[in-house]
Order: structure tokens, then C-alpha cells, then sequence
């Protein structure tokens, strides 16, 4: 992957200096962000270095000290403003009422507008901005397994072996993605449309990236993904009603076809055995279960908010049913 | 610790699918196999699927008193 463009004085000081293969960072440490995009690119930058790094740069920076201090300083704003938007729900219990607490969060569906009115290009955006999560898809949960007990251990590794395809490469779901870009004449190498996404979706992925690699974290990352695969199945029925009406190629249909039953199962498991077996070994994440799962709907009805606004189309509600 | 988990080859999910853990066939209301595909499927229990015999989530569209108990 080639480095982004910059959004402003610390991505342009950061990598430039990444660039020149200097491991000297105090200029980037005085330079400070300017505003929420260039932070949050520099944090995706930075956080690209743990999984599959950048052409233009050296491996062994992945772990230079004054990287991981910059990253922690960005990872410590985004996480304080994150717990800022968040309140706890009093008297739910995460498996008992986690789907019904889904349900009562009304956000805004990108889905839904695919479905019934988005022309091509609006489409073809939603696959670009998507591609930076679906090209590493359960990438960032993957870092949560070594920190668990023995009973969500294995739970979560039920789960993601499906989602890497159950051995099978074929069936590998940030693959499938890949093929239906690949169809549908968009770029499918990973990071691709970078340069394109707006800061919600640097968000999105800075957020998982965030509570994967902090073992303090591992609470948020599981709760996270409950509600990732409980606000799945119904979208991705719908985006494949919007990918057929539009003629779009089997194979990005295939993909959220897969995602109707995968995520119909996944939800399931991430509620009852991933995130009730993290509780029953760990009863004292409940808060962080929740945190997550929040932050997870937040940051996709920002997102939502920010694509439909910028289309011109009101707000469709997830709840609608066509 | 205790050295054994319980770990059910079937999961009845209040108000929702049944869990198969494993490979199996199931059959349709029509006569038509189905084979599983993956490590663990979940199957239909509200009927309005639009994915017979697996579930789609719909179930979370009903109201309560018609979801599966
Ligand atoms: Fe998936
Ligand atoms: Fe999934």
C-alpha cells in the first residue's frame, strides 16, 4: 500500500518523515493536528504499520517509540471523545437485552437508501468508503483473541473462522469483498480508496483498530463486534435488493448475500457465547461491552448522517420496513 | 478452573434461530435438502425468513408474541 495524500500539517510532517526513512520524530511530535481529519489519518496511518504497512516504509517503524508515543497521544483524544458521546444503559443486561437495546437505537441507514433510490455512483462511493473495513474484515478483532479466558477464547474463534472462510481462502470473507470491487471495475487492493473517505469512515476503522490493540480494550472490542453483526443481516439484505436493482455483478451481490446468514449466526454467537462467556469469566467488562456496542452504532450513524446529507437525501431509518 | 464447558450441538436462541453446530442436512418445509455450510448455521424458527431454512434476522421485525420462545 502507497501512503495517502496528507489532510494537513501532521500528516505532511509525519509522512514526509516516514518517507525519508529517518527515525527521527520530534518534528512530528511539535507539529500537532490541526483538525479531526488529520488527526484521525495520521492515527490510520500509524495503526496501518501493525497490520500490513506502507510500501514507502520501514517495517521495523511499526515499533519505534516515538510512533507508538504519537499514536497513544491520538489514540487517548479519539477514545476521550468517543466515551464522551456514551452513556450507560442502567438495568440491561447485555445478554438478555442487547438485542432489544439494538433495536431502540434509531440510527440513520445507508442501506435502506441503497436499497430503494441510490443511483450507481452513489453506490459505487458506499463500496469505496466500505472497502477500508471489508478488505481487512475481523482483522482488528483477530488481535482480541489472545487476551481472553478459555470460554470466549474458543467462541470468538467460532466465529472467526467463518469469517476467514473456515480454511478455505475461497471463502475468506475480506476476499470475497475484494472480488466483488474487483467486478465491479473498483480497485480491490487493500487501502485503496484512502484518499477518498471522510473522516467518519477514518473513524470507524481508527475506533477498531483502537480497541483491538489494547488489552484494556478487549471489553469494547467484543461488545463492538455484537453489535457490528447485529445491525448486519437486515442491511446486507437490503444492499443486495439495491446491488441486483442497480445490475451490479454477482459477485459484490454474493458478498452480502453471504452476510444475510453469516451475520443471522454471528449475531447470535457474539451476544450469547463471545460476549456471555467474556462476562461470565470477566464480569466487570459489562460497561465496556456496552461501551463499544455504542460506539459501534454512533460511528455508523455518523457516517450514515454524513453520505445521505452529502447525496441530498433525507434520512432513511433502519427500521423501515420496504 | 472447571475442566468442562458445556457445549451444545443444538441452541434454541429465545425469540430467535435455532443453532446446528457441525455438518448437516436439513430439510424444508417442500421436501428440499439443504446442506450446511458453515461451522455453525442458524435456522429459521420464525418461518418469515426470506432465506428458508436459514435465518435472515427477520425474526427482529416481529412483534414479541410472535417470535419463536
Ligand atoms: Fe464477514
Ligand atoms: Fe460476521
Amino acid at each position: 500500500m502507497q501512503i495517502p495524500q496528507p489532510r494537513g500539517p501532521l500528516t505532511d510532517e509525519l509522512f514526509g518523515t516516514l518517507r525519508a526513512g529517518s527515525d527521527d520524530f520530534y518534528p512530528v511530535l511539535a507539529a500537532g493536528a490541526t483538525d479531526g481529519e488529520d488527526a484521525a489519518l495520521a492515527l490510520w496511518v500509524l495503526h496501518e504499520l501493525h497490520y500490513r504497512g506502507f510500501d514507502e516504509v520501514r517495517d521495523d517503524l511499526e515499533w519505534d517509540p516515538q510512533l507508538v508515543r504519537l499514536r497513544g497521544a491520538l489514540e487517548r483524544d479519539l477514545e476521550q471523545r468517543l466515551r464522551e458521546r456514551f452513556t450507560p444503559p442502567v438495568g440491561l443486561s447485555f445478554v438478555e437485552d442487547f438485542f432489544d437495546w439494538v433495536a431502540e437505537q434509531d440510527g440513520a441507514s445507508v442501506a435502506a437508501h441503497v436499497q430503494r433510490d441510490a443511483d450507481r455512483e452513489q453506490v459505487l462511493e458506499l463500496l469505496r468508503s466500505r472497502s477500508i473495513y471489508h478488505l481487512k474484515e475481523s482483522d482488528p478483532t483477530a488481535w482480541v483473541v489472545p487476551r481472553l479466558g478459555v470460554r470466549a477464547k474458543a467462541a470468538l474463534m467460532e466465529l472467526l473462522y467463518d469469517e476467514y472462510g473456515g480454511g478455505d481462502p475461497n471463502r475468506l470473507h475480506h476476499h470475497l469483498f475484494a472480488q466483488g470491487l474487483r467486478a465491479s471495475g473498483l480497485a480491490a487492493s487493500y487501502g485503496a480508496h484512502i484518499d477518498e473517505v471522510p473522516l467518519e469512515v477514518l473513524e470507524q476503522n481508527n475506533a477498531m483498530s483502537h480497541f483491538g490493540l489494547h488489552r484494556r480494550l478487549r471489553g469494547a472490542a467484543l461488545g463492538h463486534l455484537a453489535a457490528f453483526e447485529a445491525t448486519s443481516s437486515m442491511p446486507s439484505r437490503r444492499m443486495v435488493q439495491g446491488l441486483e436493482r442497480l445490475g451490479f455483478p454477482d459477485e459484490m451481490v454474493a458478498y452480502y448475500a453471504e452476510h444475510v446468514e453469516a451475520d443471522a449466526v454471528h449475531e447470535q454467537l457474539a451476544v450469547r457465547t463471545i460476549c456471555g462467556g467474556l462476562l461470565a469469566e470477566e464480569p466487570g467488562l459489562e460497561e465496556d461491552l456496552w461501551f463499544g456496542a455504542f460506539t459501534c452504532l454512533d460511528l455508523e450513524d455518523r457516517f450514515a448522517r454524513t453520505i445521505l446529507q452529502r447525496w441530498g437525501v433525507g434520512e432513511d431509518r433502519k427500521e423501515e420496513v420496504a | 478452573m472447571s475442566g468442562s464447558f458445556e457445549h451444545p450441538d443444538v441452541v434454541l436462541c429465545p425469540g430467535g434461530p435455532m443453532l446446528l453446530r457441525g455438518q448437516h442436512t436439513v430439510e424444508d418445509p417442500a421436501g428440499v435438502a439443504h446442506e450446511t455450510t458453515r461451522p455453525v448455521t442458524a435456522v429459521c424458527r420464525c418461518h418469515k425468513s426470506s432465506s428458508l431454512p436459514w435465518c435472515d434476522g427477520t425474526h427482529k421485525l416481529l412483534p414479541e408474541r410472535l417470535r419463536p420462545t
